[in-house]
């Protein structure tokens, strides 16, 4: 398996390391090897974050090259822009316009809810991502991401239907 | 010997583990990132852990450790290395017993620090073992191997990490526990362990006798690994720049040093030997390729742009193509900024109005340079707020002296501010001086820690507190005043005009807890208000 690279941005506060931990918590209980790494310090004052999550059979460096993210997951409208540079040609993004926040049952899943998202274009299975959600998350913040990341979901597999009529 | 057992952990948590498996007696340290998570994790796994005042006295702590025959951890960031520096360099001197081991969390590219240095100088000056894992693997391995290297040549190691092998989850395979084979307990030894210049002298020669056995060592030591490849371009590198030239260059043959100090220089002279080009990639400064061609070897190194942030394989590719064209600026992200409703901002809102001259200091309040406040004018390091504030006090004209505030946050006073204070008592300025402690009760900036004066130890269990107001009166301060600077009835500013007019040394804490650790806090004195309950019942039952 070649190795997936997935860009998460943000700004402190948004939950981008919760998300890229349930993400590189999920492909490592399937078996592949992977690379998360991510700089916060400062971030948590409200400034931009990012973190980089590699996985595939072999990964070495733990930071994805600029320009070679297959995927690019936004958190924050704002933070698109000076970010778009770490998407490789033909690569996918998903913003948070993408999904109908009135629909979520708490702003703050957001993230879990763009995670959805994604994962109906990664080959993991869907109970692989709601055990992630049970292990790096709070017993009484279970119920709330699961809502999201299923709304995520819905999200995804209309992307993912969008592309395909794109393609033709 | 790896185990089958599969874990995704943090090089921080990694070293946490290795610690826990090596049986350390006590992990001490001061938070700074990205060093704070080995402690707390260390804690959270069951080890005994607690946070120092300073990283001076975190490193004397772990001697006595290790002169007690048990084995101590203590964790800073490259700067903390800094202030443990007096007491780093004659412990190179000393018989360590116990194995002790300090991480220096080095911080490329500056991502939550006021400088980019390379702590590996501090290997050579100091005269201690280096070591420099280039994943959470390697940091699991090389600190159990640190401790193994101490107590085998009695020296204090240095492990090595950067932000990258930090905060960057990778495999770990944990092996079984390793612990020491000394058993604690009291041996005197005093040419060993005091430190006059009779004992000393002798001292330094045992020191570089050790040294070169530890080279000699290296020469076949496995912390060291040669990743074949081409011949026809050879790679030295060490820490996550091993990972870097690996991805970048797949066809080289890769020499990667983990005991990074002393230098291997036989194996390294044959590697280079058996290359047709052989390049050093190195993250920071140009350490490893100077000693290389110190010692006569044909080696490249990189040009001088790649000195400055963190290397990643593009930069690797082009130090390997020799590009020196500009690199694409990385984009401008968002800058931090002060907490909606952080008690700061009120400080600094009065501050700007003021038109203060602010020395600074390190913490979330550093913050405050940034618009819309801009009210700081200098920040050196952790304490300078005060040292500094005393030298413009001493040489501006009156009216400018005046405007002069120190401003310190409460964990960075504990840390290296009480010098200040006695400085300040002792050669005060003519118009006397004000210093701000602005007191969130927590070390907010590194994640909230606890300090010794939030009255909790690291597991924030309840501690001994240390009252700042007493302490400074004590120490001589005449005008003391603590104060909401939230609270518009205690008129912080009225208050900070009036000592500003005062020929007279003062200190104002301005008081209101972070806004973020607040709930926190309060969780906690619940828990000690129902355990404390719980107790009085059981008494009179």
């Amino acid at each position: 398996m070649a190795v997936t690279n997935i860009v998460l941005a943000g700004l402190g506060g948004q939950g981008v390391v919760k998300a890229s931990d349930l993400l590189s918590t999920t492909a490592f209980n399937a078996g592949c090897e992977v690379k998360k790494s991510e700089v916060h310090g400062m971030s948590q004052r409200g400034g931009s974050v990012t973190s980089d999550v590699r996985f595939g059979d072999k990964v070495l460096s733990p930071m994805v090259p600029m320009g070679e993210a297959d995927f690019l997951l936004v958190f924050e409208s704002s933070q698109v822009d000076i970010n778009r540079g770490w998407l490789k040609p033909g690569g996918v993004l998903i913003t948070p316009d993408a999904i109908p926040e009135g629909a979520l049952r708490n702003r703050k899943s957001l993230n879990v809810a763009i995670l959805g998202a994604l994962s109906v274009m990664l080959d993991f299975e869907e109970d692989q991502w709601i055990r992630s959600i049970h292990t790096c998350l709070a017993e009484k913040l279970h119920a709330v991401n699961e809502q999201a990341f299923a709304l995520g979901r819905e999200v995804g597999q209309q992307l993912g239907r969008v592309k395909e009529t794109e393609g033709v | 010997m790896a185990s089958t057992e599969r874990l995704l952990l943090s090089g921080n948590e990694a070293v946490a583990l290795a610690a826990l498996h090596a049986g350390v007696t006590l992990g001490t340290g001061y938070p700074g990132t990205p060093s704070t998570e080995i402690l707390e994790a260390f804690d959270h796994m069951g080890g005994p852990a607690q946070w120092a005042p300073n990283e001076k006295v975190a490193l004397e702590v772990a001697l006595g450790v290790s002169f007690a025959g048990a084995r101590s951890l203590t964790t800073m960031k490259h700067v903390g290395v800094n202030v443990a520096a007096d007491p780093l360099f004659t412990a190179a001197y000393i018989d360590m017993t116990g194995g002790l081991v300090l991480v220096s969390a080095d911080d490329p590219g500056m991502a939550s620090s006021q400088n980019e240095q390379d702590n590996r100088h501090y290997a050579r000056a100091a005269i201690v073992p280096m070591l420099e894992p280039a994943d959470a693997q390697q940091a699991y391995d090389f600190t159990l191997a640190a401790f193994e290297l101490s107590e085998r040549w009695k020296v204090p190691v240095i492990l090595r990490m950067t932000t990258r092998i930090c905060h960057a989850k990778t495999e770990v395979h944990p092996g079984p526990e390793r612990p020491s084979s000394i058993q604690p307990g009291y041996e005197r030894d005093i040419p060993g362990r005091v430190m006059i210049p009779a004992y000393a002298r002798p001292a330094h020669h045992k020191v570089r006798a050790k040294m070169e056995e530890i080279a000699q060592w290296n020469e076949q030591s496995d912390l060291n690994q040669i990743h074949p490849g081409d011949r026809s371009l050879g790679i030295i590198t060490s820490g996550v720049a091993v990972m870097h030239a690996r991805e970048a260059a797949p066809e080289a043959t890769i020499l990667a040093l983990g005991l990074t100090w002393p230098l291997p220089m036989k194996r390294i002279k044959e590697f280079v030997e058996s290359v047709d080009r052989c390049v050093v990639i190195e993250e920071g400064d140009h350490l490893l390729y100077e000693a290389l061609k110190v010692a006569g070897l044909d080696v490249e190194g990189k040009p001088e742009m790649y000195r400055f942030s963190e290397l990643n394989v593009p930069r690797v590719r082009r130090i390997l193509a020799g590009d020196t064209t500009p690199e694409a600026k990385p984009p401008r992200g968002k800058p931090p900024e002060l907490c909606k409703g952080c008690s700061h901002r009120e400080v600094f809102e009065a501050l700007s109005r003021m038109d203060c001259i602010v020395a600074g200091d390190i913490g979330c309040y550093t913050l405050g340079v940034l618009p819309p406040f801009e009210a700081m004018d200098t920040c050196v390091c952790m304490g300078a707020a005060i040292g500094v504030g005393l030298g413009l006090r001493h040489v501006l004209p009156e009216d400018q002296a005046r405007r002069v505030v120190s401003v310190i946050g409460d964990s960075t006073f504990v840390h290296s501010g009480l010098t200040g204070i006695a400085e300040m008592v002792y050669n005060p300025p003519p118009t006397g001086h004000v210093v701000l402690i602005v007191d969130n009760s927590t070390t907010a900036m590194t994640g909230r820690q606890e300090h010794p004066g939030t009255g909790r130890s690291l597991n924030h269990e309840p501690a001994n507190k240390m009252d700042f107001g007493a302490v400074c009166r004590a120490m001589g301060v005449k005008n003391v005043e603590v104060v909401d600077p939230q609270k518009p009835g205690e008129d912080f500013e009225g208050r900070l005009r009036a000592m500003l007019e005062k020929d007279e040394l003062s200190v104002m804490i301005a008081e209101r807890p972070c806004i973020l650790a607040a709930p926190l806090i309060r969780k906690f004195e619940k828990a000690q208000e129902e355990k404390q309950a719980q107790c009085s019942a059981a008494m009179t039952d």
